[in-house]
């Protein structure tokens, strides 16, 4: 992809700003229409995977203290791996967006909540909420582009390093969860300029580093030891449960902005941005994954990556039922509504991490591509 | 012995850190609610067992209270917290049940009100076995260590819920009981039978107003009805009108002392457009118009806000509404509090509907 500004065939040209503020009108209405509908099905929803999650979790746990058996190792870790993509997923992700905020239940509630990862609540909220989901796929701007470690966009500039970066993506995928953390932290930022000697920086590692040493200390002692003679087939279990776990969200994530179809944005292109503009950005700065119930619920519904971007304080059982409505709204407007199965969208993100670890290649006509306005009417 | 508990203690607080180790990051208590809700040392709920229709729009809720509810004085209320369409509203309503009872339950008698979210859930919708979220009894409007020799109830509608209570408890056998109560219709008197009956076995008197046919009671009236109220302890509940004009008598009479009074819910939100914001922590307020986000108000006042995307989305700058109103500047949807609600609101997308007090 290149910055939709940079682009020959700009695919929203065709659009008015006029267009543009009705398309905001009617994703106002759909956004409306769900919140005066909001209630006690949607609360016994939330309630019912809460639930799920935790009696799988201490069960699996439990199958697991006997863990030297195969048959209680397979099925243990299978279990727990499914309930930590659960908590992380379809419950944490979406609690801590204030998706269940309205229920007024301060046990489910974004400012109390926290999960099963090593990046604290807080921070976690701080640069997801605040800085991706307002920034969305703006270069520069949207540090989920590449995380900051990869090259994701041909209109990010080309270095040597980028050589590496499908094994770092492989690398980030396997311990995803750190790899978060330390994006949270900005790690690699601080540590260039200096940032990691003021207090507020060694503050936030230190709730780090306290994450991090419950995570271990649950996943990789306390558990081993309960487990007595299955100490060891249990740590592998917890290993092995996290790695999945790890790979699964960083597919799903990976999914949400990187495959092909999805645009960019200039960092110039939000100046000035209007509500409806932005709603514009969010469509087409997301891609969704197609495919069952189970696997949507198993994604945290981030497989419906375009309404989630849309309203991101929606249920996340909402999402699937909006979605022939927005995506009707994208094909009136001769927008492209980008989706596809898991193992393609997957491949495409991939290829496109592949692709360019190298240099751009030329571009076909030599002629300057003057940056584009935003609509074509607004010039 | 206490020599003897003092290590069980610890050794308990020691399993506890154990196995919050393990629970991480959740605590025991969020597993453990999903099987025993109401064991000890629980946040304190309580589960419905039954809904008792007493008149057309009045019941009485049964609740098995958890291992943590510590009883009640015959007048006190306890605060209820319900999920009605999937939110949790807090309410009030006086006890009904005799303390002590061997069944542990306890009651209240709720009369649902036009347009009242809370009491026409629990008098229409509610079903047994329904969890609920309590607070302990509270409230002073209880009958003092000593029997008083002559007392005067006076209520209306749904205040005779805490009267009920004192009767039930056995204060007639100990006291010369006057009740002069007021209901639409004779019908519409919760616990019309039973005051009827207690009347007619003579443990009482009992005044009944019919307002529908007979009018308002006038507090003037009772020169008539009960010759000797001032020098009988009173204690009346019911509508602010009828209180504010008993208040008004007992003081002029110089015996408000021997009166007591039990008003629910003494802050009426009326709410409009903008209003004074106050940021209690920081002891700062105020005044916004409808369109400016509170978020915007208190920055511009020098109060440290939380903030984040400014636009509604990344749920950064949440805080307590204490109490007041609020407007959501998208839709217009309207989110009124007032102390114990537990209302946290957007800054960024809120306007202030009224006076608003913000915990900050």
């Amino acid at each position: 992809m290149t910055a939709i500004q940079n682009k020959a065939r700009n695919p929203i040209a065709h659009l008015t700003a006029e267009d543009i503020e009705i398309i905001g009108k009617e994703l106002d209405a759909i956004r409306d229409r769900v919140i005066a509908d909001r209630g006690e099905r949607d609360a016994r929803y939330i309630r019912k995977v809460i639930k799920t999650q935790r009696t799988l979790e201490l069960s699996s746990r439990a199958v697991l203290l006997f863990s030297l058996f195969p048959p209680a190792w397979i099925l243990g870790t299978a279990g727990l791996a499914v309930a930590k993509i659960l908590d992380n997923m379809e419950i944490g992700h979406n609690v801590l967006h204030g998706q269940w905020d309205w229920m007024r239940d301060p046990k489910i509630h974004s400012t109390t909540w926290d999960w099963d990862h090593v990046s604290p609540a807080e921070q976690w909220k701080h640069s997801h909420n605040e800085l991706h989901h307002r920034y969305t796929n703006v270069l520069g701007k949207d540090n989920d582009l590449g995380y900051g470690i990869m090259r994701v966009d041909e209109d990010q500039p080309w270095s040597k390093g980028h050589l590496g970066q499908p094994f770092y993506n492989l690398l980030n995928a396997c311990f995803f969860e750190y790899g978060i953390a330390a994006y949270d932290l900005e790690l690699g930022k601080n540590l260039k300029d200096g940032g990691h000697r003021s207090p507020e920086f060694r503050a936030r590692a230190r709730a780090v580093g306290r994450k991090i040493r419950r995570q271990v200390l649950k996943d990789y002692i306390a558990y081993p030891l309960l487990s007595g003679p299955s100490f060891l087939t249990t740590l592998a279990a917890n290993f092995t449960a996290n790695l999945i776990r790890n790979l699964w969200s960083h597919s799903v994530i990976m999914c949400g902005h990187f495959p092909s179809g999805v645009e960019t944005f200039e960092k110039t292109s939000i100046e000035g941005e209007t509500k409806g503009e932005w709603y514009l950005r969010q469509m087409l700065g997301s891609a969704n994954i197609s495919g069952s119930r189970l696997l949507h619920i198993m994604a945290g519904n981030l497989s419906h990556q375009i309404e989630h971007h849309l309203f991101p304080d929606l249920p996340s059982n909402r999402y699937g039922e909006i979605a022939p409505e927005v995506r009707a709204l994208f094909d009136r407007y001769g927008l492209r509504y980008t989706t596809g199965s898991l193992p393609k969208q997957v491949a495409s993100a991939w290829w496109k991490v592949i692709r360019l670890s190298f240099p751009n290649r030329r571009r076909k006509s030599l002629e300057p591509v003057a940056p584009a306005p935003l609509v074509s009417a607004r010039a | 012995m206490t020599t003897t508990a003092r290590p069980k203690v610890s050794f308990r607080r020691r399993l506890l850190r154990l196995a919050e180790t393990v629970t991480t990051p959740l605590l025991p208590a969020d597993y453990l609610d999903l099987v025993a809700p109401l064991r000890a040392g629980a946040a304190l709920r309580g589960r419905i067992v039954e809904v008792r229709p007493e008149t057309p729009d009045a019941a009485t809720v049964v609740i098995q209270p958890g291992r943590g509810w510590r009883g009640h004085l015959p007048g006190q209320y306890v605060r209820l917290g319900v999920d009605v369409d999937g939110v949790r509203q807090w309410r009030a309503y006086s006890l009904t049940s005799v303390p002590g009872g061997g069944d542990r339950l306890i009651t209240i008698t709720v009369k649902a009100i036009p347009d009242g979210k809370v009491s026409n859930h629990l008098v229409r919708r509610v079903r047994p076995g329904t969890i609920v979220q309590l607070d302990q009894a509270q409230g002073d409007f209880v009958l003092p260590a000593a029997t008083p020799e002559r007392v005067l109830f006076l209520t209306a509608g749904s205040g005779i819920t805490p009267v009920m209570a004192m009767l039930r408890a056995g204060l007639p056998a100990r006291a010369d009981v006057v009740l002069v109560h007021s209901a639409p219709r004779r019908d519409d008197a919760i616990f019309g039978a039973e005051l009827r009956a207690l009347a007619a076995t003579g443990a009482l008197r009992l005044i009944e107003r019919h307002t529908d046919t007979g009018g308002l009671l006038g507090v003037p009236e009772l020169d008539e009805l009960v010759p000797d109220h001032a020098e009988r302890q009173t204690w009346a509940c019911g509508p602010v009108g009828l209180l504010d004009a008993v208040e008004r008598h007992w003081a002029d009479r110089g015996v408000a002392d021997r009166l007591h009074t039990e008003r629910f819910r003494p802050t009426v939100i009326s709410p409009g457009e903008g209003g004074a914001v106050t940021f209690t922590g920081a002891g700062v307020t105020v005044e916004a118009d409808g369109a400016t986000p509170i978020l915007d108000a208190g920055e511009n006042a020098g109060v440290l806000m939380p903030s984040g995307c400014r636009m509604g989305i990344c749920f950064g700058c949440v805080v307590p509404l204490r109490q007041g109103a609020v407007r959501d500047l998208r839709n217009g949807d309207l989110t009124t509090a007032v102390p114990g609600d537990g209302v946290l609101i957007q800054t960024c997308v809120s306007a202030a509907a009224g006076t608003c007090d913000i915990e900050l």
